[in-house]
């Protein structure tokens, strides 16, 4: 896949070459391309003059980066405590049946990327699930349809 | 110089000295695994264990990256330090049983056997490789990769790294993928190639009191004798 090495430049010149602001380059880039490129990683790794291997250590340590490209919209099913005992369980079920992936997967279509995570922090909303940001608390099984159905048509267009 | 008691004899210290640096100038043997002369300190094996401080507050910190401190109490061969680290031989023997380092460090501690799930791995985390590549053949090709359950040495990508010289330094210093036991017991056992006897020393006494290197050395030449 071709990646614009140019975009790569210009987010790593906008915080001078600095070493310490990895993350944040990192977190500009993957909110770019939607994931981190290998190319981009190398191309960072080259313009920092950090070795390549710390910059992948980097990439490969912290869960909100991804290495394989992600659909449009992240789906996040929070599998934390409270969301467990109200079923979350059962909307993760539910959602890999819909959108036919397992965790971590992207839909072929490219539209979703299906996430679990240990606990959001919105237990009250429980049980949560994030498309896109934008926070479904309450859910349940015959919900998911309806929120997944939204997100696609909008994706659509 | 610092001063400060080594298992309660006053000994004095470099400043930038480690723990691990001052017990060996006074003669006194710690295990390690991770450490190595001319790579930086890293604390990953935990053999290096020493408790330091006095009563409730006495606490085990790695000596090889432990300072050594003005007024600072340091005992090498507790009870409690020497339990710890047949522990950490244990862990280590249950991760890598195969190898020969540790097949040896396990026997000169007096553990035969670990009471964990062998698991045959390849890989103790030592960091050894990573540093040995970055600070003495400035190759800087491999290096942790993931986290947790998942961690592990690799270079980037997973496939030959253009910065690797070949150099095999990696595989010369690994104290877990190179060199095997070849010992007749089954993993897990230690061979008991070396004379496993325990320090009489500690069933009576709190501190080791002789640092004959290897322990037991005492009783090595009483068996002898007879």
């Amino acid at each position: 896949m071709d990646v614009d090495l140019k975009k790569v430049s210009t987010i790593v010149d906008k915080y001078q070459g600095a070493g310490g602001a990895l993350i944040a380059i990192l977190q500009d880039i993957q909110d770019e391309f939607n994931y981190l490129p290998p190319d981009a990683l190398k191309s960072v790794a080259e313009k920092l003059k950090i070795p390549l291997i710390n910059v992948y250590s980097m990439a490969t340590f912290y869960k909100s980066f991804s290495l394989k490209p992600r659909g449009k919209y992240l789906v996040t099913i929070c599998l934390g405590t409270a969301c467990h005992v109200r079923g979350a369980k059962n909307i993760l079920g539910e959602v890999k049946k819909r959108l036919n992936v397992k965790r971590g997967e992207t839909t072929e279509d490219k539209m979703f990327t299906l996430e679990t995570v240990n606990c959001l922090g919105a237990c009250a909303l429980g049980p949560i699930m994030v498309v896109d940001g934008e926070y479904h608390g309450q859910m349940a099984t015959r919900k998911v349809d309806a929120v997944l159905e939204k997100y696609k048509s909008k994706g659509e267009n | 110089m610092l001063k400060l008691k080594l298992n309660g004899v006053d000994v004095q210290a470099e400043e930038g000295w480690t723990l691990l640096e001052t017990a060996r100038f006074y003669g006194l043997p710690i295990p390690t695994l991770c450490h190595y002369e001319g790579l930086s300190p890293y604390g990953a094996c935990r053999l290096c264990l020493v408790e330091i401080g006095t009563g409730p507050n006495a606490k085990l910190v790695s000596s090889c990256t432990y300072p050594a401190e003005e007024g600072l109490e340091v005992r090498t061969h507790t009870r409690r330090v020497s339990a710890a680290r047949k522990m950490v031989v244990e862990l280590l023997l249950a991760t890598c049983p195969d190898s020969k380092t540790i097949q040896d460090l396990a026997a000169s501690m007096e553990v035969q056997k670990t009471r964990f799930k062998v698991r045959h791995d390849d890989c103790i985390l030592c960091g050894l490789c990573v540093r040995m590549c970055s600070e003495q053949m400035s190759g800087k090709a491999i290096g942790f990769v993931n986290r947790g359950e998942t961690r592990k040495i690799t270079t980037p990508f997973d496939i030959r790294s253009e910065e690797c010289r070949l150099c095999g330094g990696c595989m010369y210093i690994c104290p877990a993928c190179q060199l095997r036991c070849q010992g007749p017991d089954a993993p897990g056992v230690v061979c008991g190639s070396c004379l496993n006897v325990s320090p009489v020393c500690l069933e009576e006494y709190e501190d080791a009191l002789c640092y004959l290197d290897p322990c037991c050395q005492c009783l090595k030449e009483e068996v002898k004798k007879k």
